[in-house]
This record gives C-alpha cells, sequence and structure tokens, in this order.
C-alpha cells in the first residue's frame, strides 16, 4: 500500500505511525502540510492508495484534507467526518438527533438569554468553546456572576465563534471519563482518564490513563457514534452519568493515543493499517 | 548529523541527517525550534505557539 500520513507537529503517535507502516511493508510518505501548496483539483504526482490526517492545527487538518480530496485522494478521516468532530454543535446535535444521550447542552447568542437557561439546567454549569480541545476554556461557572465573567472572556477570543456561547449541566461524574477508540467497524481499545484533582479529566491536564474493559453496552455505543460522525478513526469520550449512564461527550477527529498504547500495550497504529487496507480493498 | 545554527541563539545545533519536517527540537539556549526543509535542504525555525485551533 502507498500511504501518505499529512501531519504538522511531528508527536510520538506520528513516528509511531511511520515505523508500524514500514513494518508492514506500506510506502508511507510524511505528507508536511504546514509547507504544503498545490492547486485545487491538480492531480498530485504521487499514487497514493490513501492518506491519514493527522494535522494538530484543526484548520490546516480541514484544509488540507479538503485539498487532498480534490486532488482525488482518500483521505482518513474524510473532510466532512473532521467538519462533524471538530464544531461540537454540529457533533452534539447530529448525535442527539440519533437518540445517543449527551450532556445536557444549552447554546445562546446573547449573555442575558445565557443566563437565563444557566438557571435552567442549574448551576454549576459549564461554559466551553464551540471549538476546542485539550480543554482549553473549558470553564465551570458556579452562579450568574461568574458565567457572565467567562462569557465576557469568551468576547475578547479571536474564535469566529465567540459569540455562541454553549453552556452545559455540570455532569456528576466519577473522577474519570472514559476514551474509547473506533478503528474501521471496530473499537478495540480504551481508556480511563482519572483524575482525583480536576474535574477536566483531560491527559493534556494531568489525568492518568487507566486500562479500560469494554463493555458491549460502550462498544455498541461507540459503533452507534461513529455510524453517525462517519470517519475511520475516532476518539469518542464518553461520561459515567450516576442516573443516566453512559453519555457521549465529544468525539475527536484526529485522536492522540500515546498513553492508550502504553497502559494497554495495543497497538493502535498497526491495527489501524491493517484496517486501513482492508477498507482500500473495498 | 548537520550541523545547523539556531535561529534564536546562534549557537549550533546538530540535526540528524534522516530529521523530517515538523520536528520539535529543544535547544541547550531554551528556544523550541522545528525542523523544516528550505531549498531542499534541513533548516531550522522557532517552533509555532500552540494555536486556538490546536487538538485532537
Ligand atoms: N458538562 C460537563 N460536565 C462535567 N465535566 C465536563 C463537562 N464538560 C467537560 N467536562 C470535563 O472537562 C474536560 C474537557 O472538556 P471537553 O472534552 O468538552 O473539552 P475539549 O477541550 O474538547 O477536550 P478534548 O481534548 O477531549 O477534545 C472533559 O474531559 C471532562 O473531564
Ligand atoms: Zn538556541
Amino acid at each position: 500500500m502507498r500511504l501518505g500520513v499529512a501531519y504538522d507537529v511531528l508527536r510520538w503517535e506520528e513516528r509511531d505511525l511511520f515505523s508500524e507502516a514500514r513494518k508492514l511493508g506500506y510506502d508511507v510518505r510524511p505528507l508536511y502540510i504546514k509547507d504544503y501548496a498545490d492547486l485545487v483539483g491538480n492531480s498530485i504526482g504521487e499514487n497514493l492508495d490513501a492518506v491519514i490526517q493527522r494535522g494538530v492545527s484543526h484548520s490546516r487538518a480541514l484544509i488540507s484534507t479538503t485539498l487532498l480530496e480534490s486532488q482525488g485522494l482518500r483521505v482518513f478521516n474524510d473532510s466532512l467526518t473532521l467538519v462533524r468532530c471538530e464544531n461540537k454543535a454540529i457533533t452534539l446535535s447530529l448525535l442527539v438527533k440519533s437518540g445517543v444521550n449527551i450532556p445536557r447542552t444549552a447554546i445562546a447568542f446573547s449573555k442575558e438569554k445565557a443566563l437565563e437557561i444557566a438557571r435552567k439546567l442549574g448551576y454549576p454549569v459549564v461554559i466551553k468553546p464551540i471549538e476546542g480541545s485539550w480543554g482549553r476554556m473549558v470553564a465551570k461557572a458556579v452562579d450568574d456572576d461568574s458565567l457572565y465573567s467567562l462569557m465576557e472572556y469568551q468576547d475578547y477570543t479571536t474564535s469566529q465563534f465567540r459569540t455562541a456561547y454553549v453552556i452545559q449541566e455540570f455532569v456528576r461524574k466519577p473522577d474519570r471519563d472514559i476514551r474509547i477508540f473506533v478503528i474501521g467497524d471496530e473499537a478495540p481499545v480504551g481508556i480511563y482518564r482519572v483524575n482525583k484533582a480536576n474535574w477536566k479529566t483531560n491527559t493534556a491536564l494531568g489525568a492518568k490513563a487507566e486500562p479500560l474493559k469494554i463493555d458491549p453496552e460502550l462498544r455498541e455505543l461507540a459503533m452507534k457514534v461513529k455510524d453517525v460522525i462517519g470517519g475511520f478513526f475516532l476518539g469518542i469520550d464518553v461520561f459515567e452519568d450516576p442516573d443516566r449512564g453512559y453519555v457521549v461527550n465529544e468525539v475527536n477527529g484526529v485522536p492522540e493515543y500515546k498513553n492508550t498504547v502504553r497502559v494497554n500495550n495495543f497497538n493502535v497504529s498497526g491495527f489501524l493499517l491493517k484496517k486501513l487496507a482492508e477498507v482500500i480493498k473495498k | 548529523m548537520v550541523l545547523l545554527k539556531c535561529p534564536v541563539c546562534g549557537g549550533d545545533v546538530q540535526v540528524d541527517d534522516n530529521a523530517l519536517p515538523g520536528e520539535v527540537i529543544e535547544h541547550e539556549c531554551g528556544a523550541l525550534l522545528e525542523v523544516y526543509m528550505k531549498d531542499g535542504k534541513l533548516a531550522l525555525r522557532v517552533a509555532e505557539q500552540i494555536g486556538e485551533d490546536w487538538g485532537e
């Protein structure tokens, strides 16, 4: 297989993909998207069977994917899947329409309406950017006053969505959340992300990864999310709600998996590369 | 190894011949540097700051 790996920052995951692909005898080409430029619709000189998108900048990842697609290449994940993942309003609206449980989420376009709806949800509430990651600017508001201040801070960001306030119920999850990976038509591996000190359980913020045993209910949920969001390689974040059980918080289209490999001793890159070969043949 | 100059402090930086663009190197002066290709050769520039749109 002739495989391109589109990336901008070379992390552990990208290096691992290169070395695992070589082990499998694939012809792997690094595509450094930061310095990439080409005509839309130009046929890329290289005859690639597939490209894995690994861009850490969401805008570069999305736009380089569309560019590669315009050249007739198959990119994993494809551009529309990336859009469905990157924008939390789109992700959550698609999930809820398909009957997947999500945290109760409101979107308001004025601070007055946001305060009104936050009171209905009941404090504390969580406010977060529509697009964002690694827990950046995800904040807990305990009352009108703190929510108002957090919205003012959001107003002065440069996000194109800064006038849309996403307000969520604060889910009383245990001191952890769940990250489950979908690769092709399977959900082979996952982790708990445990943090006793911080309610934000991103590993980027110090949560500890622990191996997760994927029960049939979680597996079914993961496959359902994949049916809704599409794509080939997804990292799905799930909360355990004391009353409702599993609720899906978000879906990541370019998931990191270094800790998952380490604590589960599971070769994510190898699994993904073999699955990709199956998909390409179809 | 290729011998390059740190764009921040001007000191020497040894870079592997097989280095790939996008590789981030911390120089002894504390600067975070990024390998890229310039005119077909390995070169160094200051690494990009984490952006608002970065993540998974
Ligand atoms: N409504 C909520 N109730 C309780 N905890 C929450 C809620 N929303 C987010 N969190 C916590 O904050 C963390 C970061 O939030 P979220 O995942 O929505 O942001 P993100 O920046 O997109 O992170 P990621 O890197 O996972 O993409 C979550 O992992 C979770 O632990
Ligand atoms: Zn230096």
